[in-house]
C-alpha cells in the first residue's frame, strides 16, 4: 500500500495531473441535476469507448478487401472462438449508441439545455450525431455483403444527382468508377481512422465545454434564461445548493452506463450478430436490398416521394434540417428551459418521433414494392374461383401469369403496390377494366402490348366477378335501362 | 521594444515557413485524394468488354449475361462481375441494359411473362424496352453501346451507370439505334 503510494506521488510530481483531477471529480453540480434523467450522455461515451475496443478486436481478423471482406466475416462468425460474440457486439453496440444519441438529444432539447451559454456544446453534438450517423453508414459497407453492394449504389446514385459535382462525388465515394476494392477500403478508413478520430477529438470538446459551462440546471418553469444574468445565477445555484459530481451524480451515470453494457450483452448473446447476408456478387440478382434498422426511414420517405420531389428533397432537406438545428440555439438561445412551457418543442419532437416511426414501420412491410415471387408462391383464394365460368377461371389464370399478383393483393395476399382488387368491379366497369389494364395509368404500367385479346377478355371477365356478394358490380350509367341515347 | 518586433518577426517567418511547408505537401495530398475524380476518363474505361456468343441470346427473348469489369483490379473480387440484361429484338437488333435501376441503382428482374422489368427496390418497373413504366425512377433504364464482332456481342461498358442530372440528357448510348454490322 505504501509502495502504491510512493509510486503514485512520484508520478504525480511530474505528471501534476492529480489536482485537476480531483477538481474535476469534485466540481459542483446543482443537486437537482444528480438524476437519472441525466445520464444519457455519459452512456453515450460508454459505448462509443466500448464501440472502439470491440472494434479493434475485429480488426484484428477483418480483411478489408473486396474479395477477402465476407470470407474473414465468415471466419469470425464460425471459425474463431467468440468471433460471432464480439461481432454481435460491436453491431448491437453500434444500434445502441445512436438510440442513446438521440434520446440523449431528445432530452437536451427538452430541457433547453442548448440555451445561452451551452450553444457551442450543442453544436459540438449535433456534429457528433451527424460522426455517429457516419459511423453507422460506413459500418453497414464494411460488413460486405449484398445489402451493402447495392447500398454503396444507392448512395452513389444519391450522390449523382447533385448539380454540377455529382459524378465527380460518385467517383470519389466510389473510389473509382464502379463499386469495387477501391470503395471498400476508403470506407474502411473513414470507418476505422477518420471518423472515430474526429469523434474523439468532438466528444473532447464536448465534455470540456461541459466541464468548462457547467452541467444544465434542472429547468423550473418561470426560471428564464437571460445573458444578462445567467452566469450568476447559474454560479449561485452550484455554490449555494451544489453538491460534488462526485459522488452524487457519477453513481447513477455509472450504473445506468453499466446496464446498458449488459444489455448490449444480452442482445448479442440472444440474437447474435448481424449477417452478413449473401456474398456482395452482383451477378446474384435475387435480392432486395435493405439498409440498416435506422436508415429504414429514408428507404421508406425514397419510395414514397414524388419523383419530381424526390432530388430536390434528397439535397436541400439535409441542408435545412442543418440549418435547422445549428441554428437553433441562436435563435432560441433565451427564456423558458422547461418543456412543460414550450408546446412547439415537445409537438416537434412529438412530430419527428411519429414520423420517423410511421416510415420505420412501413420500410419493414414495404408496401410500395412488388412482391417479385407473388405469381408462383401467392394463390388466389378459392372462393374467388369456385362457380366461375370457364373464361372467368382463364382470366385467374391470366392474371396469376401476368404476375398482376406481384402488385395486386386478393384476399389479403400478394403485392401492396397497386389497390387490392378484391372489390374491383364495383369501382370499375368492364370498359373500365379493359382500358386500365391495356393503358396502364395511375403508376399502373400498360399490358396492351403484352396481352392478346382472348387473354384480355378473359382477365377482365374475371375481375369483373370481384364484388362482394352484397355489392352489385359498377355499371356504366349511359347503356343502363332507360338511359337517354 | 525592437527587441520584441524582433521576436515577432521571427515567429511570423517560421508561420510563413510552416504555411509553405504545408502547402508544398498538402498539394500533392488533395492530388492524391481526387485521383478518382481526376483520373479522367484511361484507356481501359469503357473498353469493349465481350458478353459471349451471340447465339446465347435467343431472338425476341431478354437474357441475363455478366462480364468483367474492364476497370477491375486483382482486389475487387466478385463485385467486378457485372450483370446486365441483353435483349435481341429480332435477332439483328439488340439492346443491352445495365442491372442497375434508374431510379437508385438497386439490381432490375426481368418477368418475361409479364414483359417487365421490377425493381426491388422502391418499386419502379420498367418495359421490355427499357422504357419506364411505373414507380419512382424519372427515367427508362440505362443502356450500353453494343456491337458484334466475331460472333460476339460487345459492350462498352465500364462505369457505373448512375442517375443525376447530367445522366437524364446523356445515356450511356446516344439512343441512336447501331446497326449491328457496323
Amino acid at each position: 500500500m505504501r509502495l502504491i503510494r510512493t509510486a503514485a506521488q512520484w508520478l504525480d510530481e511530474r505528471l501534476q495531473l492529480g489536482a485537476p483531477i480531483r477538481d474535476t471529480m469534485e466540481h459542483p453540480i446543482p443537486r437537482d441535476t444528480a438524476s437519472w434523467f441525466y445520464v444519457f450522455g455519459s452512456a453515450a461515451m460508454t459505448v462509443f469507448a466500448f464501440q472502439l475496443v470491440t472494434g479493434i478486436l475485429l480488426a484484428l481478423v477483418y480483411v478489408p478487401s473486396a474479395a477477402e471482406a465476407w470470407n474473414s466475416l465468415q471466419i469470425l462468425n464460425h471459425q474463431i472462438s467468440l468471433g460471432w460474440f464480439i461481432r454481435a457486439l460491436h453491431g448491437w453496440g453500434s444500434n445502441f449508441m445512436l438510440a442513446i444519441v438521440l434520446i440523449h438529444m431528445v432530452q437536451v432539447f427538452l430541457f433547453g439545455a442548448y440555451k445561452y451559454p451551452r450553444e457551442l456544446t450543442w453544436i459540438l453534438g449535433v456534429f457528433l450525431l451527424l460522426m455517429t450517423l457516419g459511423m453507422a453508414f460506413t459500418g453497414q459497407v464494411l460488413r460486405f455483403d449484398q445489402d451493402a453492394y447495392w447500398g454503396l449504389g444507392i448512395g452513389a446514385s444519391i450522390c449523382s444527382r447533385v448539380p454540377f459535382v455529382g459524378p465527380a462525388l460518385v467517383s470519389l465515394l466510389l473510389g473509382g468508377p464502379i463499386i469495387a476494392g477501391a470503395t471498400l477500403s476508403r470506407f474502411f478508413a473513414l470507418h476505422v481512422f477518420v471518423i472515430p478520430g474526429l469523434l474523439i477529438a468532438f466528444v473532447g470538446l464536448h465534455v470540456l465545454l461541459i466541464l468548462k459551462l457547467g452541467i444544465n440546471e434542472w429547468p423550473m418553469p418561470g426560471r428564464l434564461v437571460r445573458r444578462s444574468d445567467y452566469r450568476e445565477k447559474y454560479h449561485e445555484l452550484t455554490h449555494t445548493d451544489g453538491v460534488p459530481f462526485v459522488p452524487y451524480g457519477v453513481w447513477k451515470d455509472a450504473v445506468f452506463s453499466g446496464l446498458i453494457l449488459l444489455t448490449i450483452a444480452a442482445c448479442a448473446l440472444y440474437f447474435g450478430p448481424f449477417g452478413p447476408s449473401g456474398q456482395p456478387d452482383p451477378r446474384v440478382i435475387q435480392t432486395a436490398p435493405r439498409p440498416d434498422y435506422f436508415f429504414l426511414w429514408l428507404y421508406a420517405l425514397l419510395s414514397l416521394l414524388p419523383p419530381q420531389l424526390e432530388t430536390p428533397v434528397l439535397l436541400i432537406g439535409p441542408v435545412i434540417a442543418l440549418i435547422v438545428l445549428l441554428g437553433l440555439p441562436f435563435v432560441s438561445g433565451e427564456g423558458e428551459k422547461t418543456w412543460k412551457r414550450r408546446p412547439i418543442a415537445v409537438l416537434t419532437i412529438v412530430l419527428v418521433a411519429v414520423s420517423l416511426g410511421t416510415f420505420t414501420n412501413m420500410a419493414d412491410h414495404t408496401p410500395w414494392s412488388p412482391v417479385m415471387d407473388a405469381s408462383t408462391s401467392a394463390s388466389i383464394p378459392s372462393k374467388l374461383l369456385s362457380g366461375r365460368t370457364p373464361v372467368q377461371i382463364q382470366g385467374a389464370l391470366v392474371f396469376q401469369e401476368k404476375q398482376c399478383h406481384n402488385c395486386h393483393a386478393l384476399g389479403g395476399i400478394g403485392g401492396q403496390r397497386g389497390p387490392a382488387l378484391d372489390a374491383v368491379a364495383v369501382r370499375l366497369t368492364g370498359d373500365q377494366l379493359i382500358r386500365q389494364v391495356l393503358q396502364g395509368g395511375g403508376n399502373m404500367p400498360a399490358y396492351g402490348k403484352n396481352l392478346d385479346p382472348a387473354e384480355t377478355t378473359s382477365l377482365v371477365a374475371f375481375l369483373q366477378t370481384l364484388h362482394p356478394a352484397a355489392s352489385a358490380p359498377a355499371r356504366d350509367a349511359s347503356q343502363a335501362p332507360g338511359a337517354q341515347p | 521594444m525592437s527587441d520584441l518586433s524582433r521576436r515577432q518577426m521571427c515567429l511570423r517567418i517560421s508561420m510563413l515557413f510552416n504555411g509553405l511547408v504545408g502547402a508544398i505537401l498538402g498539394i500533392p495530398v488533395v492530388r492524391y485524394l481526387l485521383y478518382p475524380v481526376t483520373r479522367g476518363q484511361s484507356a481501359a474505361d469503357n473498353r469493349w468488354t465481350s458478353l459471349g456468343a451471340v447465339d446465347r441470346f435467343p431472338s425476341g427473348q431478354t437474357r441475363l449475361a455478366t462480364y468483367r469489369s474492364p476497370v477491375a483490379n486483382l482486389s475487387d473480387g466478385e463485385t467486378a462481375e457485372i450483370p446486365c440484361w441483353v435483349r435481341n429484338i429480332d435477332g439483328n437488333n439488340f439492346q443491352v441494359f445495365a442491372i442497375n435501376c434508374a431510379h437508385l441503382g438497386c439490381p432490375v428482374r426481368w418477368f418475361p411473362q409479364s414483359r417487365l422489368f421490377m425493381c426491388p427496390c422502391h418499386g419502379g418497373a420498367y418495359y421490355e424496352d427499357g422504357s419506364r413504366a411505373s414507380g419512382p425512377p424519372e427515367r427508362g433504364l440505362f443502356q450500353y453501346p453494343f456491337k458484334i464482332l466475331d460472333g460476339q456481342l460487345q459492350i462498352q461498358a465500364g462505369e457505373l451507370p448512375t442517375p443525376g442530372p447530367s445522366a437524364a440528357n446523356r445515356d450511356l448510348i446516344n439512343i441512336r439505334r447501331q446497326s449491328p454490322c457496323a
